[in-house]
């Protein structure tokens, strides 16, 4: 649990659980989970498959309900918004890099990453997303469909689509799970670069040791509930 | 602003993708199968609007069987209303050995009222158009003027002579413009224009001779309507009034009905093509799903979701329809330049309104099948980024699609004009759907029991089918639809015209014998006997009007059937017989025996009684020569018109009629050695009409050689849009059969055995489709032949089985092909992707 009562917590939960209901019985995935993470922290998820990880992600970023609890993000109780706020509230303070990337086929390296600046309207998108593809090193690689590209490329393009919007708070569930070693750790050593530059927080859920031990804290689950 | 730009760059990416070349091509043969009909039908009705006043030649026309009171003609000049009037009727025109059959049209000073008479003194072929003049006035006395097609089949010269029955004409100046003449699509015989004054000599007009007398009549606009109120009450039976307004109307309903037909060949290639967008907008949407959540995690909102789909599809619809729209402008031009013959005008250009109409029923189309599933598609779960099992409900989709159903259904009755017609056919189409599905599920069920009782390939393509049990079910249907409009295009259509062709044997009679009095019998016979013929069958014909039903006056207004209305104003053809002919088949009632001689009872044709309005047990008044006859119909008949032998719509037993003066018919086949026996004929018996039906049957023969080809080819886009469902079917399942092979493959299948296993899955879909096709195709055979065609419809008895194994050939060699690349493709680049 990290809990620096000088920071400003821009994620913190209630008491919060989840179940889904298998049939006749109740399958509890998450249970009274209270966590609060600071402006600048840096996070790792740990625990064994099934443990809830990605439930807890998901809720964190209000793409999933809770049965109870809840999620203040930015200090706004975002269940109480409703699902088009809340996906307006995630385009202005999140940012997201997923295991298998999710880069859209149908645009190129620079459309991807200008994506959720249009999606909020703001003016000159192509210039910022440009000055970041140059920052993670695909300045030539503009107009490569993701197809094109290697997985490694592929996450630095998902990784300058976080960071666009200068998002507050960056979740990345497994960055580097579909990745080689090498190329894990060069994506590794980005998000943490851009993590100092931009001053994001980072919430990571990950399985490799070298990732977690790079987080300033770490919190593991097992069976739904915070164990360290 | 940017959402737009957004919107169009994905639509540029994903065509270029071939995420849309299904849509979009269905969109372009539905729009393209639409506007040719369209376009054509527009261009046709212009022709026929432009020369509305021009067609009657006269303001107003009173129409008659039979010579006009003077009182009409007087009280029109008393009215200062300019007068003419023409007697119409059928006769032989000779010339040295060869003759014609021709309509005369004996006219008086002053016609055309309104519109050109043309004419030319250039006969013979000339290049480009003929050079020609207003003729200013009617033949002086003893000349004749003929058309182009007397002049070609005659190679008539100026200052030929030509017989019209006794009287000897001088043939002086060429028709080239004629109005009043009928622009219709069965104009056959050639005509003859002469100086009324020259009619009485040549002695043609006689009992029973079929003339249509007209008086013509034009003036101010408010005049004539006065004189048409006096006339209308004062009309006697057989008299009716034409003006303007009513112009034409059996053409009018022709081309209605041509163009009713052709509207609903390019609808099914709509249904078609809404099948076929269906599934492709469905296949979209799910390949859309992963960044339909993507774009929800990074913050757009459900309307912009929709919004940005929205804005994609309708460029896609705009650009395809405008495409079909464009595709139906130049195949129009290819239908205009097959029937234009028919119609006999030049064709003016085509208006827009066929266009906006196309848009409109591509975009009904597009909004109809594509925007179910999009709705889904905006509530896509952002969750689905972080767990890919979890898609999306179909819920409204299916409620989605009942409106693209009843957006169908509007179309059909739009533009089959016929509310009932409309929804039939839709509905027909509905139930295929609901009954082939349930089968289709039926059917997969039991197969998938048998599956245990299966090795090999067959068990894991039984058992695939059985897991997607629903799609497989959308499958079998869409190939059935693809399949079904394949079958109904090459084994129906050949059945038909099969069936055409054998109702009409070589040597049935090609020439008819009318108007033979009861003192010719005798020569006529010992005519035939003279010149090595058989002697034919002579039929006596006594004409009446029918004038009561069941006691009941006949009120022509009463009916609302133009035709009915025709045939009741018109002289009935009665006659009687002892044996009925083998052409005939009873379809009601009983045929007379012996003992009946002289009873008032009939016989009557099934078709004309259903007209009139009439049935077993109805007594009809006849009047026969000023005196009148009653008798009650006993029985219904169904006549094979077809065989061009003499048949009546009346019959009765002998001993009715024969009190009542008569002409005598006959039919008879004439050897192409003995061709100058018609002339003969004609020459010796100058009132009698020799119709020469074989140059008619080849002319039928043409005409329908044409309409065919019109069809054939409007259902060329019926074919194509057929192709696109049975492409979007077989792509439906591609993405999963993609992961599924990754995965069998990884597990060590060989190639060879995914192959068989799908070749199978394949084969069973296929057949399914098949049988679906067959009964389909069937009862669109049936439909066409009875109601379009008016054949009886003898099934294919190989049908079902050609379909079920063409269906299982085709859809697997298909499925196959659109199956290689993934099974070339190495697995570990298939499971990266996903």
């Amino acid at each position: 649990m990290v809990d620096d009562p000088t920071g400003k917590p821009v994620v913190q939960t209630f008491a919060l659980t989840k179940c889904v209901s298998t049939g006749d019985d109740q399958l509890t995935i998450l249970e009274d989970i209270n966590l609060k993470v600071n402006s600048g922290d840096s996070v790792a998820v740990v625990g064994a498959s099934g443990s809830g990880k990605s439930t807890l992600l998901g809720l964190l970023a209000g793409l999933d309900v809770p049965t109870t609890g809840k999620v203040q993000l930015g200090g706004e109780d975002i269940f109480l918004l409703d699902e088009d706020a809340r996906a307006a509230l995630r385009g202005r303070i999140l940012g997201f890099v997923f295991q298998s990337f999710q880069l859209l086929p149908a645009l190129t390296a620079l459309e991807n990453v200008m994506l959720p600046l249009e999606l909020m309207g703001a003016q000159d998108a192509q210039t910022a997303a440009r000055e970041l593809l140059q920052r993670v090193g695909l300045g030539m690689r503009l107009t490569h469909y993701p197809r094109q590209l290697s997985g490694g490329e592929q996450q630095r393009i998902a990784i300058a689509r976080a960071f666009v919007t200068q998002p507050q708070l960056l979740l990345a569930d497994e960055p580097t799970g579909n990745l080689d070693s090498a190329t894990g750790a060069q994506i590794i050593e980005l998000m943490f670069e851009l993590n100092r530059e931009l001053g994001t927080t980072l919430i990571l859920v990950t399985h490799d040791e070298a990732l977690s031990a790079r987080c300033a804290s770490r919190i593991r689950l097992a069976a739904g509930r915070v164990v360290d | 602003m940017n959402l737009v730009r957004l919107s169009l760059r994905m639509l540029r990416r994903d065509w270029r993708a071939g995420e849309l070349r299904v849509l979009g091509f269905a969109l372009v043969i539905a729009v393209g199968g639409m506007t040719t009909v369209g376009f054509f039908a527009d261009r046709v009705q212009a022709a026929l609007s432009r020369q509305g006043n021009q067609l009657l030649g006269a303001d107003l026309i009173i129409h008659s069987d039979h010579p006009l009171a003077p009182g009409f003609r007087e009280e029109a000049l008393r009215r200062g209303l300019a007068v003419s009037t023409a007697a119409r009727f059928p006769s032989m025109a000779v010339k040295d050995e060869n003759s014609q059959l021709t309509e005369i049209k004996a006219v008086t000073e002053g016609y055309p009222l309104r519109g050109d008479l043309r004419v030319s003194g250039e006969f013979g072929q000339v290049q480009g158009l003929r050079p020609d003049r207003v003729a200013g006035a009617i033949p002086p006395s003893g000349s004749a003027w003929v058309d182009e097609k007397l002049m070609a089949q005659m190679a008539l010269r100026q200052g030929d002579s030509i017989e019209l029955g006794a009287t000897r004409f001088t043939v002086d100046a060429l028709i080239t413009e004629e109005p009043d003449h009928s622009i219709g699509f069965i104009n056959l015989r050639p005509r003859v224009l002469i100086n009324a004054a020259d009619l009485p000599a040549t002695g043609l007009i006689q009992q029973g001779s079929r003339v249509g007398y007209r008086l013509l009549v034009a003036g101010e606009d408010g005049a004539v309507e006065n004189f048409r109120a006096w006339a209308q009450p004062r009309l006697a039976l057989g008299e009716r009034i034409e003006g303007i307004r009513d112009a034409r109307p059996e053409i009018k309903s022709a081309l209605e009905r041509a163009e009713k037909f052709l509207s609903l060949a390019a609808l099914a290639s709509v249904v078609l093509a809404a099948a076929a967008a269906a599934l492709a907008v469905r296949r979209f949407t799910q390949r859309h799903l992963d960044g339909c959540a993507v774009m929800r995690c990074l913050g757009a909102s459900q309307a912009a979701i929709l919004g940005l789909y929205l804005l994609h599809f309708s460029v896609l619809g705009l650009v395809a329809s405008g495409t079909g729209c464009l595709l139906g402008f130049f195949s129009q031009e290819v239908l205009a330049l097959w029937l234009a013959e028919m119609v006999e005008t030049e064709l003016p250009a085509p208006g827009i309104w066929p266009g906006v109409h196309g848009l409109l029923t591509g975009m009904v189309l597009l909004i109809g099948f594509a925007l179910p599933p999009l709705i889904n598609l905006r509530s896509v779960p952002a969750l689905r980024v972080l767990r890919r099992d979890i898609g999306t409900s179909n819920s409204h989709s299916l409620a989605g699609y009942a409106l693209g159903l009843a957006a169908l259904t509007l179309l059909f009755v739009w533009k089959a004009d016929d509310v009932r017609l409309g929804i039939s056919v839709m509905g027909g189409f509905v139930a295929a759907v609901g009954v082939f599905g349930m089968l289709g599920l039926l059917l997969i069920r039991g197969l998938a029991r048998m599956r245990s009782q299966t090795g090999g390939a067959l068990r894991y393509g039984l058992a695939s089918i059985r897991r997607r049990a629903a799609a497989s079910v959308v499958q079998a249907v869409a190939l059935g639809l693809g399949l079904m409009a394949l079958l109904a295009l090459t084994l129906i259509r050949d059945d038909l015209l099969q069936n055409w062709r054998s109702s009409l044997p070589p040597d049935a009679p090609d020439h008819f014998l009318v108007n033979i009095q009861q003192d010719q019998l005798e020569p006529l016979a010992a005519f035939f006997d003279q010149h090595g013929l058989e002697r034919p069958p002579i039929f006596p014909m006594v004409r009446g009007r029918l004038t009561a039903i069941n006691g009941n006056p006949i009120v022509t207004e009463d009916y609302a059937d133009i035709q009915a209305r025709r045939q009741i104003e018109r002289e009935f053809n009665l006659s009687w017989a002892q044996e009925m002919q083998d052409d005939n088949q009873i379809v009601e009632g009983h045929w007379w025996n012996g003992s009946d001689a002289g009873r008032a009872v009939m016989s009557m044709e099934e078709g004309i009684a259903r007209r009139v309005g009439v049935g077993l047990g109805d007594t009809l008044t006849y009047d026969i020569a000023g005196s009148s006859l009653s008798a009650t119909i006993t029985s219904l008949r169904k006549v094979n018109w077809d065989t061009f032998r003499v048949n009546f719509f009346v019959l009765t037993p002998p001993g009715v009629l024969e009190a009542y003066p008569a002409t005598y018919i006959t039919s008879f086949y004439m050897p192409p050695a003995h061709m100058d026996v018609a002339n003969k004929l004609a020459k010796a018996f100058p009132n009698l009409l020799v119709i020469d039906v074989a140059t008619i049957i080849a002319q039928v023969h043409k005409m329908i050689g044409q309409v065919t080809r019109a069809i054939e080819f409007v259902f060329l886009f019926t074919l194509m849009a057929g192709l696109a469902v049975l492409y979007a079917a077989i792509a439906s399942t591609q993405d999963e059969r993609i992961h599924e092979a990754a995965i069998f493959r990884t597990l060590g299948a060989r190639r060879g055995q995914l192959a068989r296993a799908w070749a199978a899955e394949f084969a069973v879909l296929g057949g399914l489709a098949g049988l679906f096709a067959a009964a389909g195709a069937s009862a669109l055979g049936y439909v066409i032949s009875e109601y379009a065609l008016n054949l009886p419809y003898t099934p294919n008895p190989w049908i079902g089985l050609i379909g079920v194994f063409a269906g299982m050939a085709g859809v697997m060699l298909a499925g196959l092909m659109g199956t290689r690349s993934v099974l070339s493709t190495p697995p570990l680049v298939v499971l990266r992707r996903l």
